[in-house]
């Protein structure tokens, strides 16, 4: 929801970042106020992920120009682990598997990890064994999967799902969620839609990638941007992505050539 | 990438003071003389000389095994001291009361404790130092259930025909290069028998602490678990920083008859040698447990994290029908660590069964082998044997190999083997940092749960130990 007043949660501005040499992101623009949803579009290669680990901080990628601030703070300074309990948060596209360590284990740590930066107790195991059954409940996932290895054989969908049931126990400030809609059937991208709004408050703020419409009827955006060549090229209301949906991309790339 | 992976290894070593004790040592070298000299020292009796000298000219005939996956300079086996012993050791100790109270300071250092006081743990320690053993701890607990547990030498002793019965029967003189090195010059170790149908009321356990710098550690274990008896053996070791290489031969025989059990586990923790390569112990041992009855079984559990070099494996020779063997290890090597370490699982009787887990971690510009052999004998029917050898790499400038010989002379034998290779990569890292755990806590993470298999069949408070143990050696290897 908008709301002028709101706190700034996370300001870009002009940033360029490079992987192995060549440039990505080129003079990206972005602003999130808390509360606000916003849905990133664009073509394949346009950048919409490399811009989510910039923001994560992964080694790969240089950021050489620009600044990023999150929450009154230069975000480009803190090392990937420091950023993640600061409040950012990333659903990934392709989620990891990590055989040999168990989901509840993996978020038991997580938790305290995030729990230690803001200077409270570790949590003990049986009151986290509660929290996490009732965290599972948010994308209602079977508790069985808490005694697998992260990620390892789930399916794609499950993987996704089982991204939202970190973001529902770590709850971030920022929440990055890239094409977390692809790979759901249409049962899980309700229930995962439901989850996101769930978790979705005046102090924090949601930014969805996607390429389909499909999950903005559930999540609705409040802004809508198209990335083009490592930056946004378009910002507009929920009927933008309606726009897209109906003419496609070419119109406003062939605005950004002539530009 | 690699440089960030790398940066998670590589802790100081905190096992590497020298405790500054008077010894009485034989000059260096080895001959003739100093096989006598080492007996006599001992005073021995003549089986033990004869066994002595029969091995050291059999050795003089053997050459150092030139096939194992590791590079090091000529050994100098002249310029090496064979027999060296804290002073006061040479009068038979009556209770720990009078044991050098710097010896007892180091081992409080090393946090074994061997004050009889503190019987937190309910383990029976024997700590041998350089040569010689210095205490055993709860023995006369033990000898109310007629479980010997004492020194060899005091063995060698007291029940000289267990000892005459028994050594050498499973590790011959001649075995290999080493084994009759250590054969020619051991000093002391640790001796075990456990009578008939006697469960072993605590667990046993030797501490091996290389104090000397010239000084070769030569010890020699033997286990005996008579019919239906059963035991469970804990061994750790450490040494000093020295920029020198020492050289450790060690021998460890199990024999265990029928319906017996023995599980013996290893944490080895010698000075791996620094950041460059110098210094670290060369560790080259020979372990071998005989089932010689039926239904009889023995669990080799070995945690490798020190040695320069190490060249060991830890071997089960299956005689007894449906008896079990079983080898379960974590070799991990940083730096310029080199491992090859594996088993060998030989089929005898009918209806025997092995098992091999081997997880070796590489970082760093280390090298570590997994090297076993599978053999099944032409009478042996229906074995079975089950390995997976699993490794893992820690960034790109370590190596890691596997060298599995599998023998089956039976066709009725079920043999299986797996292997598999992964690394530790800046994705996964990243993953884990995308959720708020540190570098440092994603590669403990990652490799605890690499070895859990092998971590569940250490006794508890070791299984605990170890985990710590590789998240210390790894610090810095990411970051
Ligand atoms: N590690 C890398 N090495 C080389 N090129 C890379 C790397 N990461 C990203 N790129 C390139 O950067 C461009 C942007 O990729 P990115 O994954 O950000 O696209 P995207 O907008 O998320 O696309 P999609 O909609 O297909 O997910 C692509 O051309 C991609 O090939
Ligand atoms: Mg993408």
């Amino acid at each position: 929801m908008i709301n002028d007043n709101a706190k700034t949660i996370l300001s870009v501005r002009n940033l360029h970042a490079s992987v192995e040499g060549t440039e990505i992101l080129r003079g990206l623009n972005f602003e999130v106020k808390a509360g606000e949803i916003h849905a990133i579009m664009g073509l394949n290669g346009s950048g919409k992920s490399t811009f989510s680990k910039v923001l994560a901080g992964h080694p790969d990628y240089e950021v050489t120009a620009g600044e990023i601030i999150f929450q009154g703070q230069d975000l480009l300074a803190l090392e990937p682990h420091e950023r993640a309990n600061a409040g950012i948060f990333l659903a990934f596209q392709y989620p990891l598997e990590i055989p040999g360590v168990s989901n509840r284990d993996f978020l038991r740590v997580a938790y305290n990890a995030h729990r230690k930066a803001r200077g409270e107790e570790e949590i003990d195991v049986f009151d986290f064994d509660d929290l996490v059954e009732e965290r599972s409940e948010i994308v209602k996932m079977d508790v069985s999967f808490l005694d697998r290895s992260v990620n390892e054989g789930f399916s794609g969908g499950e993987k996704k799902r089982n991204e939202i049931l970190q973001m529902a126990l770590l709850q971030p400030t920022l929440s990055i969620l890239d094409e977390t809609d692809s790979g759901l059937d249409i049962d899980a991208l309700k229930t995962v839609s439901g989850g996101v709004n769930q978790l979705s408050t005046a102090d924090n703020a949601t930014v969805l990638i996607t390429h389909y419409q499909r999950l903005l009827n559930y999540v609705v955006p409040d802004y809508v941007h198209v990335m083009c060549g490592g930056h946004i090229i378009k910002t507009g209301g929920k009927e933008l992505a309606l726009e897209l949906e109906s003419r496609g991309y070419d119109w406003l790339t062939a605005q950004e050539a002539v530009v | 990438m690699s440089s960030s992976v790398q940066s998670v290894v590589s802790q100081p070593y905190k096992y590497g003071f020298v405790t500054d004790i008077e010894s009485d040592s034989l000059p260096r070298g080895l001959s003739e003389d100093v096989v006598r000299a080492i007996s006599a020292k001992k005073n021995e009796p003549q089986f033990m000389l004869d066994f002595r000298l029969k091995a050291y000219r059999r050795w003089l005939t053997m050459e150092e095994p030139a096939w194992p996956n590791v590079k090091y300079p000529p050994i100098d086996y002249d310029d090496i001291v064979y027999y060296s012993a804290p002073k006061q050791s040479e009068k038979k100790l009556d209770s720990l009361d009078d044991v050098d109270p710097a010896l007892l300071e180091t081992f409080d250092k090393l946090g074994i404790s061997i004050n009889e006081q503190k019987r937190l743990a309910n383990v029976a320690v024997d700590v041998v130092f350089d040569s010689v053993s210095i205490a055993t701890t709860f023995k006369e607990d033990l000898a109310k259930h007629g479980v010997i547990f004492c020194s060899i030498s005091e063995a060698i002793h007291e029940h000289p025909e267990l000892v005459k019965k028994y050594l050498g029967t499973v590790i011959p003189t001649g075995d290999n290069y080493f084994a009759a090195l250590n054969s020619a010059v051991f000093s002391d170790g640790s001796f075990v028998y456990i009578p008939k149908g006697v469960k072993c009321p605590m667990d046993l356990s030797t501490y091996f602490r290389m104090n000397n710098g010239d000084t070769g550690q030569f010890e020699r274990t033997l286990i005996v678990a008579e019919e239906g008896s059963s035991v469970t053996y804990l061994e750790g070791c450490t040494a000093p920083m020295y920029d020198t290489n020492q050289l450790h031969a060690a021998i460890v025989e199990l024999v265990a008859l029928d319906n017996a059990e023995i599980k013996y586990s290893t944490v080895q923790n010698w000075f791996a040698g620094d950041e460059n390569g110098k210094g670290g112990i060369y560790n080259f041992v020979t372990k071998r447990g005989l089932c010689k009855g039926v239904n009889s079984k023995i669990s080799w559990t070995q945690v490798e994290t020190g040695s320069a070099i190490t060249w060991k494996y830890p071997s089960c020779v299956l005689v007894g029908d449906n008896s079990v063997g079983e080898f379960y290890s974590v070799a991990l090597t940083n730096n310029y660590q080199q491992a090859d370490t594996g088993t060998k699982m030989v089929h005898v009787g009918n209806n025997t069964r092995s098992t091999i887990i081997s997880k070796g971690i590489s970082a760093g510009k280390s090298k570590n082998s997994y090297r076993g052999l599978v053999q099944v004998n032409p009478k042996a029917e229906g074995a079975r044997n089950y390995s997976q050898c699993d490794s893992m790499l820690l960034g790109d400038t370590s190596n890691a190999n596997t060298f599995p010989y599998i023998q089956v002379q039976n066709s009725t034998a079920q043999v299986e083997h797996e292997a598999s290779t992964s690394k530790i990569g800046e994705d996964q890292l990243f993953y884990f940092a995308q959720r708020g755990i540190s570098p440092e806590d994603a590669v403990s993470m990652i490799i605890s749960g690499f070895c859990r298999d092998v971590f569940n069949e250490l006794p508890m408070e070791f299984a605990a130990e170890a985990d710590k143990l590789l998240s210390l050696k790894l610090e810095n290897s990411v970051g």
